[in-house]
Protein backbone atom coordinates (compact mmCIF):
# COMPACT_ATOMS: atom_id res chain seq x y z
CA UNK A 1 0.00 0.00 0.00
CA UNK A 2 1.42 3.28 -1.04
CA UNK A 3 1.66 6.64 1.03
CA UNK A 4 -0.99 8.57 -0.75
CA UNK A 5 -3.13 5.73 -0.67
CA UNK A 6 -2.78 5.72 3.65
CA UNK A 7 -3.08 9.22 3.53
CA UNK A 8 -6.31 9.01 1.41
CA UNK A 9 -8.01 6.13 3.29
CA UNK A 10 -7.03 7.71 6.94
CA UNK A 11 -8.32 11.13 5.80
CA UNK A 12 -11.64 9.34 4.79
CA UNK A 13 -12.32 7.29 7.50
CA UNK A 14 -11.30 10.33 9.61
CA UNK A 15 -14.06 12.12 8.38
CA UNK A 16 -16.88 9.68 8.53
CA UNK A 17 -16.18 9.37 12.10
CA UNK A 18 -16.15 13.01 12.96
CA UNK A 19 -19.31 13.63 10.93
CA UNK A 20 -21.04 10.44 12.75
CA UNK A 21 -19.60 12.13 16.33
CA UNK A 22 -21.45 15.36 15.48
CA UNK A 23 -24.64 13.61 14.69
CA UNK A 24 -24.01 11.74 18.06
CA UNK A 25 -23.77 14.68 19.82
CA UNK A 26 -26.39 16.54 18.33
CA UNK A 27 -24.71 18.65 16.55
CA UNK A 28 -25.51 17.78 13.13
CA UNK A 29 -29.03 16.77 11.90
CA UNK A 30 -29.20 13.23 10.72
CA UNK A 31 -31.51 14.34 7.85
CA UNK A 32 -28.18 16.64 7.11
CA UNK A 33 -25.83 14.16 7.60
CA UNK A 34 -26.51 11.64 4.99
CA UNK A 35 -25.38 13.30 2.22
CA UNK A 36 -21.63 13.69 4.12
CA UNK A 37 -21.81 10.26 5.12
CA UNK A 38 -22.66 8.84 1.48
CA UNK A 39 -20.18 11.18 0.22
CA UNK A 40 -17.36 9.79 2.99
CA UNK A 41 -18.38 5.85 2.02
CA UNK A 42 -18.20 6.16 -1.16
CA UNK A 43 -14.60 8.28 -1.18
CA UNK A 44 -13.39 5.73 1.45
CA UNK A 45 -14.60 2.43 -0.46
CA UNK A 46 -12.96 3.69 -3.63
CA UNK A 47 -9.31 4.38 -1.26
CA UNK A 48 -9.30 0.97 -0.39
CA UNK A 49 -10.68 -0.63 -3.20
CA UNK A 50 -8.32 1.28 -5.80
CA UNK A 51 -8.87 -1.54 -8.98
CA UNK A 52 -12.95 -0.32 -8.56
CA UNK A 53 -11.83 2.74 -8.95
CA UNK A 54 -9.77 2.02 -12.06
CA UNK A 55 -12.11 -0.15 -13.29
CA UNK A 56 -14.97 2.65 -12.97
CA UNK A 57 -13.17 5.26 -14.80
CA UNK A 58 -11.89 3.19 -17.47
CA UNK A 59 -15.78 2.30 -17.77
CA UNK A 60 -16.35 6.07 -18.63
CA UNK A 61 -13.62 6.29 -20.28
CA UNK A 62 -11.42 8.70 -17.31
CA UNK A 63 -8.07 7.60 -18.14
CA UNK A 64 -6.37 9.32 -15.48
CA UNK A 65 -8.24 7.41 -12.15
CA UNK A 66 -7.69 9.66 -9.54
CA UNK A 67 -9.72 12.51 -11.55
CA UNK A 68 -12.68 9.98 -11.27
CA UNK A 69 -12.05 10.24 -7.66
CA UNK A 70 -12.24 14.11 -8.19
CA UNK A 71 -15.38 13.86 -10.29
CA UNK A 72 -17.05 12.07 -7.17
CA UNK A 73 -15.93 14.15 -4.66
CA UNK A 74 -17.37 17.59 -6.77
CA UNK A 75 -20.06 15.67 -7.38
CA UNK A 76 -21.37 15.34 -3.47
CA UNK A 77 -20.34 18.46 -3.28
CA UNK A 78 -22.99 19.96 -5.83
CA UNK A 79 -25.66 17.91 -4.17
CA UNK A 80 -24.83 19.12 -0.43
CA UNK A 81 -25.04 22.47 -2.18
CA UNK A 82 -28.12 22.55 -3.87
CA UNK A 83 -29.74 20.78 -0.31
CA UNK A 84 -28.41 23.71 1.76
CA UNK A 85 -30.22 25.90 -1.00
CA UNK A 86 -33.70 24.09 -0.27
CA UNK A 87 -33.00 24.14 3.23
CA UNK A 88 -32.35 27.63 3.50
CA UNK A 89 -35.67 27.92 1.43
CA UNK A 90 -37.51 26.33 3.72
CA UNK A 91 -36.48 28.30 6.04
CA UNK A 92 -36.90 31.70 4.65
CA UNK A 93 -40.94 30.33 3.86
CA UNK A 94 -40.78 29.69 7.61
CA UNK A 95 -39.20 32.82 8.93
CA UNK A 96 -41.59 34.29 6.97
CA UNK A 97 -44.95 32.97 7.97
CA UNK A 98 -44.02 32.93 11.52
CA UNK A 99 -42.94 37.09 11.20
CA UNK A 100 -46.54 37.32 9.80
CA UNK A 101 -47.96 35.38 12.48
CA UNK A 102 -46.11 37.52 15.22
CA UNK A 103 -47.44 40.74 13.41
CA UNK A 104 -50.99 39.59 13.29
CA UNK A 105 -51.21 38.31 16.61
CA UNK A 106 -49.66 41.42 18.75
CA UNK A 107 -52.12 43.41 16.49
CA UNK A 108 -55.33 41.16 17.68
CA UNK A 109 -53.93 41.12 21.19
CA UNK A 110 -53.78 45.05 21.19
CA UNK A 111 -56.99 45.50 19.88
CA UNK A 112 -58.25 43.05 22.62
CA UNK A 113 -56.15 45.53 25.42
CA UNK A 114 -58.25 48.27 24.07
CA UNK B 1 -68.28 37.64 -3.78
CA UNK B 2 -71.25 40.73 -4.07
CA UNK B 3 -69.92 43.67 -2.28
CA UNK B 4 -73.23 45.35 -3.35
CA UNK B 5 -75.11 42.59 -0.73
CA UNK B 6 -78.33 44.23 0.00
CA UNK B 7 -78.23 45.66 3.44
CA UNK B 8 -74.60 45.24 4.19
CA UNK B 9 -72.35 48.09 2.84
CA UNK B 10 -69.00 46.34 2.06
CA UNK B 11 -66.20 46.65 4.58
CA UNK B 12 -63.10 48.32 2.87
CA UNK B 13 -59.67 48.29 3.74
CA UNK B 14 -56.64 50.53 3.09
CA UNK B 15 -53.85 48.77 3.23
CA UNK B 16 -50.41 50.66 3.81
CA UNK B 17 -46.99 48.90 3.15
CA UNK B 18 -44.21 51.03 4.95
CA UNK B 19 -40.57 50.34 5.51
CA UNK B 20 -38.79 53.74 6.66
CA UNK B 21 -41.34 55.52 6.00
CA UNK B 22 -41.78 57.66 9.13
CA UNK B 23 -41.46 61.38 8.00
CA UNK B 24 -44.44 60.66 5.24
CA UNK B 25 -46.73 57.96 6.63
CA UNK B 26 -48.70 60.62 9.00
CA UNK B 27 -49.58 63.16 6.48
CA UNK B 28 -51.02 59.98 4.30
CA UNK B 29 -52.60 58.17 6.83
CA UNK B 30 -54.91 61.66 7.60
CA UNK B 31 -55.10 62.29 4.53
CA UNK B 32 -57.14 59.10 3.81
CA UNK B 33 -58.58 59.52 7.02
CA UNK B 34 -60.02 63.11 6.22
CA UNK B 35 -61.52 61.85 2.99
CA UNK B 36 -62.94 58.45 3.62
CA UNK B 37 -64.79 56.28 6.42
CA UNK B 38 -62.53 53.08 5.74
CA UNK B 39 -60.22 51.72 7.91
CA UNK B 40 -56.28 51.92 7.29
CA UNK B 41 -53.64 49.41 8.21
CA UNK B 42 -50.23 50.36 8.00
CA UNK B 43 -48.41 47.16 7.88
CA UNK B 44 -44.58 48.08 9.00
CA UNK B 45 -41.60 46.31 7.48
CA UNK B 46 -39.58 45.62 10.45
CA UNK B 47 -38.75 49.85 9.94
CA UNK B 48 -36.15 50.95 12.35
CA UNK B 49 -37.02 54.70 11.80
CA UNK B 50 -41.14 56.20 13.26
CA UNK B 51 -43.14 54.53 10.88
CA UNK B 52 -44.95 52.55 13.52
CA UNK B 53 -45.38 55.16 15.98
CA UNK B 54 -45.79 58.28 12.88
CA UNK B 55 -48.90 55.82 11.79
CA UNK B 56 -50.18 55.16 15.16
CA UNK B 57 -50.16 58.77 15.82
CA UNK B 58 -52.28 59.66 12.89
CA UNK B 59 -54.77 56.64 14.32
CA UNK B 60 -54.41 53.83 11.84
CA UNK B 61 -53.97 50.65 13.14
CA UNK B 62 -50.43 49.28 12.86
CA UNK B 63 -49.13 45.94 12.05
CA UNK B 64 -45.37 45.56 13.37
CA UNK B 65 -43.38 42.57 11.76
CA UNK B 66 -40.44 41.62 13.89
CA UNK B 67 -38.42 41.35 11.02
CA UNK B 68 -37.95 42.94 7.52
CA UNK B 69 -39.76 40.22 5.15
CA UNK B 70 -39.85 42.64 2.01
CA UNK B 71 -42.56 44.59 0.45
CA UNK B 72 -44.73 41.82 -1.13
CA UNK B 73 -44.62 39.74 2.35
CA UNK B 74 -45.80 43.07 4.02
CA UNK B 75 -48.72 43.46 1.76
CA UNK B 76 -49.83 39.71 2.12
CA UNK B 77 -49.94 40.49 5.88
CA UNK B 78 -52.18 42.89 5.22
CA UNK B 79 -54.46 40.51 2.99
CA UNK B 80 -54.01 37.99 5.91
CA UNK B 81 -55.37 40.62 8.51
CA UNK B 82 -57.95 41.42 5.95
CA UNK B 83 -59.42 37.63 5.27
CA UNK B 84 -59.31 37.24 9.13
CA UNK B 85 -61.64 40.12 9.63
CA UNK B 86 -63.88 39.63 7.02
CA UNK B 87 -62.98 42.78 4.49
CA UNK B 88 -64.74 42.90 1.57
CA UNK B 89 -61.99 44.44 -0.35
CA UNK B 90 -58.67 46.16 -0.03
CA UNK B 91 -57.46 48.95 -1.46
CA UNK B 92 -53.02 48.79 -1.64
CA UNK B 93 -51.41 51.89 -1.35
CA UNK B 94 -47.90 53.34 -1.15
CA UNK B 95 -46.72 54.63 1.92
CA UNK B 96 -44.91 57.44 0.79
CA UNK B 97 -47.24 59.61 -1.68
CA UNK B 98 -46.49 58.76 -4.79
CA UNK B 99 -50.06 57.58 -5.31
CA UNK B 100 -52.92 60.16 -5.40
CA UNK B 101 -55.36 59.50 -2.90
CA UNK B 102 -58.41 60.86 -4.14
CA UNK B 103 -58.22 58.21 -7.13
CA UNK B 104 -59.00 55.81 -4.64
CA UNK B 105 -62.71 55.83 -5.53
CA UNK B 106 -61.54 54.73 -8.99
CA UNK B 107 -60.14 51.73 -8.13
CA UNK B 108 -63.09 51.03 -5.81
CA UNK B 109 -65.88 51.37 -8.51
CA UNK B 110 -64.98 48.46 -10.59
CA UNK B 111 -64.94 45.86 -7.48
CA UNK B 112 -68.24 47.64 -5.57
CA UNK B 113 -70.08 47.17 -8.77
CA UNK B 114 -69.01 43.56 -9.55
CA UNK B 115 -67.18 44.07 -12.80
CA UNK B 116 -63.81 43.45 -11.67
CA UNK B 117 -61.96 41.50 -8.98
CA UNK B 118 -58.80 43.85 -9.49
CA UNK B 119 -58.47 47.15 -10.25
CA UNK B 120 -55.43 48.41 -11.28
CA UNK B 121 -54.07 51.90 -11.01
CA UNK B 122 -52.08 52.91 -13.93
CA UNK B 123 -50.13 56.03 -14.60
CA UNK B 124 -49.73 55.71 -18.25
CA UNK B 125 -53.82 55.51 -18.88
CA UNK B 126 -55.37 58.66 -20.16
CA UNK B 127 -53.41 61.81 -19.82
CA UNK B 128 -49.88 61.43 -17.31
CA UNK B 129 -47.30 63.78 -16.85
CA UNK B 130 -45.50 60.50 -15.62
CA UNK B 131 -42.16 60.69 -16.43
CA UNK B 132 -39.87 57.90 -15.63
CA UNK B 133 -35.71 57.18 -15.99
CA UNK B 134 -35.21 55.25 -19.29
CA UNK B 135 -34.03 51.95 -17.42
CA UNK B 136 -37.37 52.33 -15.98
CA UNK B 137 -39.11 52.72 -19.23
CA UNK B 138 -37.54 50.06 -20.46
CA UNK B 139 -38.19 47.45 -17.77
CA UNK B 140 -42.00 48.58 -17.62
CA UNK B 141 -42.35 47.91 -21.83
CA UNK B 142 -40.55 44.71 -21.39
CA UNK B 143 -42.92 43.36 -18.35
CA UNK B 144 -45.72 44.67 -20.42
CA UNK B 145 -45.09 42.66 -22.94
CA UNK B 146 -44.16 39.80 -20.75
CA UNK B 147 -47.86 40.21 -19.22
CA UNK B 148 -49.83 40.91 -22.67
CA UNK B 149 -48.36 37.67 -24.19
CA UNK B 150 -48.71 35.30 -21.48
CA UNK B 151 -51.54 36.13 -19.65
CA UNK B 152 -53.50 37.60 -22.50
CA UNK B 153 -54.69 40.96 -20.05
CA UNK B 154 -54.37 43.89 -21.65
CA UNK B 155 -52.01 45.81 -19.39
CA UNK B 156 -50.28 49.55 -19.39
CA UNK B 157 -48.61 49.62 -15.99
CA UNK B 158 -47.73 45.92 -15.02
CA UNK B 159 -45.44 47.00 -11.51
CA UNK B 160 -48.19 49.65 -10.35
CA UNK B 161 -48.58 49.00 -6.55
CA UNK B 162 -51.74 50.80 -6.26
CA UNK B 163 -54.95 48.66 -7.09
CA UNK B 164 -57.84 47.07 -5.36
CA UNK B 165 -58.65 43.84 -4.96
CA UNK B 166 -61.85 41.85 -4.07
CA UNK B 167 -62.49 39.17 -1.23
CA UNK B 168 -61.70 36.36 -3.52
CA UNK B 169 -58.09 37.48 -3.74
CA UNK B 170 -57.58 38.35 -0.67
CA UNK B 171 -57.84 35.17 0.43
CA UNK B 172 -55.84 33.61 -2.82
CA UNK B 173 -53.13 36.19 -1.82
CA UNK B 174 -53.47 35.52 2.03
CA UNK B 175 -51.55 31.97 0.16
CA UNK B 176 -49.87 32.97 -2.52
CA UNK B 177 -48.59 36.01 -2.63
CA UNK B 178 -44.29 36.59 -3.70
CA UNK B 179 -41.89 38.27 -0.84
CA UNK B 180 -40.58 40.65 -3.12
CA UNK B 181 -41.51 42.79 -6.36
CA UNK B 182 -45.03 40.81 -6.44
CA UNK B 183 -46.92 43.31 -8.87
CA UNK B 184 -45.64 41.60 -12.06
CA UNK B 185 -46.17 37.96 -10.33
CA UNK B 186 -49.52 38.91 -9.55
CA UNK B 187 -50.64 39.08 -12.88
CA UNK B 188 -49.73 35.59 -13.61
CA UNK B 189 -51.85 34.49 -10.02
CA UNK B 190 -54.91 36.70 -11.25
CA UNK B 191 -54.83 34.79 -15.02
CA UNK B 192 -54.56 31.23 -12.95
CA UNK B 193 -57.85 32.19 -10.42
CA UNK B 194 -59.18 33.14 -13.85
CA UNK B 195 -59.55 36.99 -12.10
CA UNK B 196 -61.02 39.54 -14.35
CA UNK B 197 -58.73 42.78 -13.91
CA UNK B 198 -59.14 45.83 -15.19
CA UNK B 199 -57.12 49.09 -15.16
CA UNK B 200 -58.26 52.73 -14.29
CA UNK B 201 -55.95 55.82 -14.65
CA UNK B 202 -54.39 57.23 -11.45
CA UNK B 203 -52.10 60.17 -11.15
CA UNK B 204 -48.31 58.79 -9.48
CA UNK B 205 -45.77 61.24 -8.46
CA UNK B 206 -42.28 61.74 -8.06
CA UNK B 207 -41.55 60.66 -4.50
CA UNK B 208 -41.21 62.96 -2.35
CA UNK B 209 -39.20 61.55 1.26
CA UNK B 210 -37.17 58.06 1.04
CA UNK B 211 -36.07 56.82 -1.70
CA UNK B 212 -37.52 53.91 -4.01
CA UNK B 213 -37.16 50.10 -3.53
CA UNK B 214 -35.38 50.24 -6.84
CA UNK B 215 -32.32 51.33 -7.03
CA UNK B 216 -29.80 51.11 -9.53
CA UNK B 217 -27.86 48.36 -8.36
CA UNK B 218 -30.87 46.12 -8.04
CA UNK B 219 -32.54 47.00 -11.19
CA UNK B 220 -30.49 44.11 -13.16
CA UNK B 221 -31.72 41.74 -10.19
CA UNK B 222 -35.34 43.01 -10.30
CA UNK B 223 -35.75 42.14 -13.73
CA UNK B 224 -34.02 38.94 -13.82
CA UNK B 225 -36.18 37.22 -10.52
CA UNK B 226 -39.16 39.14 -11.47
CA UNK B 227 -38.92 37.53 -14.83
CA UNK B 228 -37.69 33.91 -13.31
CA UNK B 229 -40.61 34.22 -10.82
CA UNK B 230 -43.24 34.49 -13.16
CA UNK B 231 -42.26 32.12 -15.87
CA UNK B 232 -42.10 29.82 -13.09
CA UNK B 233 -45.41 30.68 -12.11
CA UNK B 234 -46.44 30.00 -15.21
CA UNK B 235 -45.40 26.06 -14.57
CA UNK B 236 -46.32 26.22 -10.78
CA UNK B 237 -49.29 24.43 -9.33
CA UNK B 238 -51.18 26.13 -6.73
CA UNK B 239 -53.15 24.23 -3.69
Amino acid sequence: MNRVTLIAICASAGFLLYILEMVRRRKLREEYSILWLAGSVVILVLSLKQDWLVGIAHAVGIVYPPSFLFLVGILFILLILIHFSIAISKLHQMNKKMTQEIALMKASREEKAG
Amino acid sequence: MNPGMEGTPPRILVVIPAYQEGRSIGGLVRSLRERYPYDILVVNDGATDRTSEAAREADATVLDLPCNIGIGGAVQTGFQYARDRGYDVVVRIDGDGQHEVEDIPKLLEPILENLADAVIGSRFLGETEYRGSIPRIFGIRFFRLLVNLTTGYRVTDPTSGFFAINRSLIEFYSHHYPSDYPEVDAYILMHRLKSRAVEVPVRMYARTEGKSSITTYRAVYYMVKVTLSFLINCIRRFR
